[in-house]
């Protein structure tokens, strides 16, 4: 048994958060700095402007884009760690709030009805889930709303299958268009029920861009995703161009006999995503 | 690059071409969905707006708060498809143009036309850049909404590319 106090899972959600607010993944800036090449017009502007505006970021200590996103924050946590000290939620909550305070991050959390703004951008959206030993692994990616609103999902029948899939991927991505703020990450859930796939979706966001399911039918899926969704010729912010997807991204659960769920979660060429382990 | 200066002549306007590459300076009004819910309810019952839209342009943008020593926050643009129930009325009102990111309907297209208005994209998650460009902020109203309350920018050199222009060219 270990004892972790709730207050270092907060400092490292307050690490974590500074972190992923000015910065880019190190695999998204490579997919981005690997499409420029042969990008004219429009669309190269676009990605060398983003490219620029990371630089920008990091010398003026700023947000790399002003919508720092809903705080997503996903909790591996160990089964053998006994938690002491103020209660998990509220800890993960207070490392946001001091993060988007001292990082001059936009606070974007709201009623949906009356639209009044929380002002410190909690609540964070917070999955714990439970695993062997005596570790916490825990991943915050900000996720901003213009790429989610263009999210999709489906329950196909089983008859579908993986064409169905194919096709529900590609049209949401072309659908989406010029919003999302392409070239898109796109994640995808293949399975479970209505809700985890959606969440399986999310999750698929975490992996590295560039990088491959290990299941080799799930990464052919993959491929031939993003081989389809690049001839949309959309391009970066819809200005056309070979790159409208960095990559396709997707996990897999098993599901219902009847049924053939499949998400699309659409993250923005800004693809911010901090890991750490305690 | 061509340099353009705010605020913009109706031939400064209708010499822009879909997909010509920008360096825009000069004053804009930040608005988004929730600003304009309100200009629609100001129009309603006959009132001003909180600022002169003949020729004006709206940044469709809601800034991160303004680090130490800078006069904004981060500040790129937000989808402005969002904004296409709005629009077409503030254009017919005298707007000279918006600023956003991804294409607009059809119904916009057609007012931008109409009215000789020109639609400029920036990049979308370029906050930092256009943040940096950014001189002086101040607030004109609805200051209850925070990041969503309507600012006046001084912006320089912001870089922009010509989306939906005033002869229904479009760079889509």
């Amino acid at each position: 048994m270990r004892t972790l106090d709730t207050n270092e899972i907060s400092a490292a959600v307050y690490r974590l958060a500074r972190k992923a607010g000015t910065t880019l993944s190190d695999s998204c800036r490579a997919a981005l700095a690997r499409a420029l090449d042969g990008e004219t017009g429009a669309a190269k502007f676009a990605l060398e402007t983003a490219l620029e505006n990371e630089i920008v970021a990091k010398r003026e200590g700023m947000p790399v884009c002003q919508d720092t996103g809903m705080a997503v924050v996903l909790l591996t946590l160990g089964q053998d760690i006994f938690l002491t000290g103020a209660p998990l939620r509220d800890a993960v909550n207070d490392g946001v709030r001091r993060a988007y305070r001292d990082g001059c991050f936009r606070k974007s959390i709201c009623d949906p009805l009356t639209r009044e703004n929380t002002g410190d951008n909690t609540p964070a959206h917070l999955h714990v889930e439970i695993a062997a030993g005596d570790k916490a692994e825990i991943v915050f990616l900000p996720k901003g709303f213009g790429s989610e609103n263009m999210s999709r999902l489906c329950m196909l029948t089983p008859a579908e299958g993986r064409d169905g899939i194919l096709n529900f991927i590609v049209n949401t991505v072309k659908e989406a268009g010029s919003r999302p703020c392409p070239p898109v990450y796109v994640g995808v859930g293949i399975g479970g029920s209505f809700d985890s796939c959606a969440f399986l979706a999310k999750k698929a966001l975490i992996r590295e861009v560039g990088t491959d399911h290990p299941r080799q039918d799930v990464a052919a899926i993959e491929h031939e995703a993003l081989a389809r969704i690049n001839a949309l010729g959309i391009g970066a912010q819809g200005f056309h161009g070979k790159t409208t997807a960095i990559g396709v991204s997707c996990e897999v659960a098993p599901t219902h006999i009847a049924g053939l769920p499949v998400a699309v979660n659409i993250q923005c060429h800004c693809v911010r995503c901090e890991k750490e382990t305690l | 690059m061509k340099h353009l200066s705010l605020p913009l002549t109706k031939e400064e306007r209708l010499a822009l071409r879909a997909g010509d590459c920008v360096l825009l300076s000069g004053t804009v009004y930040t608005a988004r969905d929730c600003a304009h819910r309100r200009f629609f309810e100001l129009l309603d019952q006959g009132l001003p707006l909180p600022f002169d839209p003949h020729g004006a342009f709206i940044y469709y943008a809601g800034p991160c708060p303004a680090p130490a020593g800078k006069a904004c926050g981060s500040c790129g643009p937000t989808t402005s498809a969002r904004m296409n129930t709005f629009a077409p009325r503030l254009l017919h009102e005298g707007l000279g143009g918006m600023i956003g990111k991804g294409e607009m309907s059809a119904e916009t297209r057609e007012a931008l036309k109409q009215c000789g208005a020109v639609y400029f994209a920036a990049i979308g998650g370029a906050g930092a850049m256009y943040g940096n460009a950014i001189g002086k902020m101040e607030l004109v109203a609805f200051p209850e909404l925070l990041s969503e309350a309507v600012y006046r920018l001084e912006v320089h050199d912001f870089p922009l590319v010509v989306a939906h222009d005033a002869h229904g060219g479009t760079v889509y």
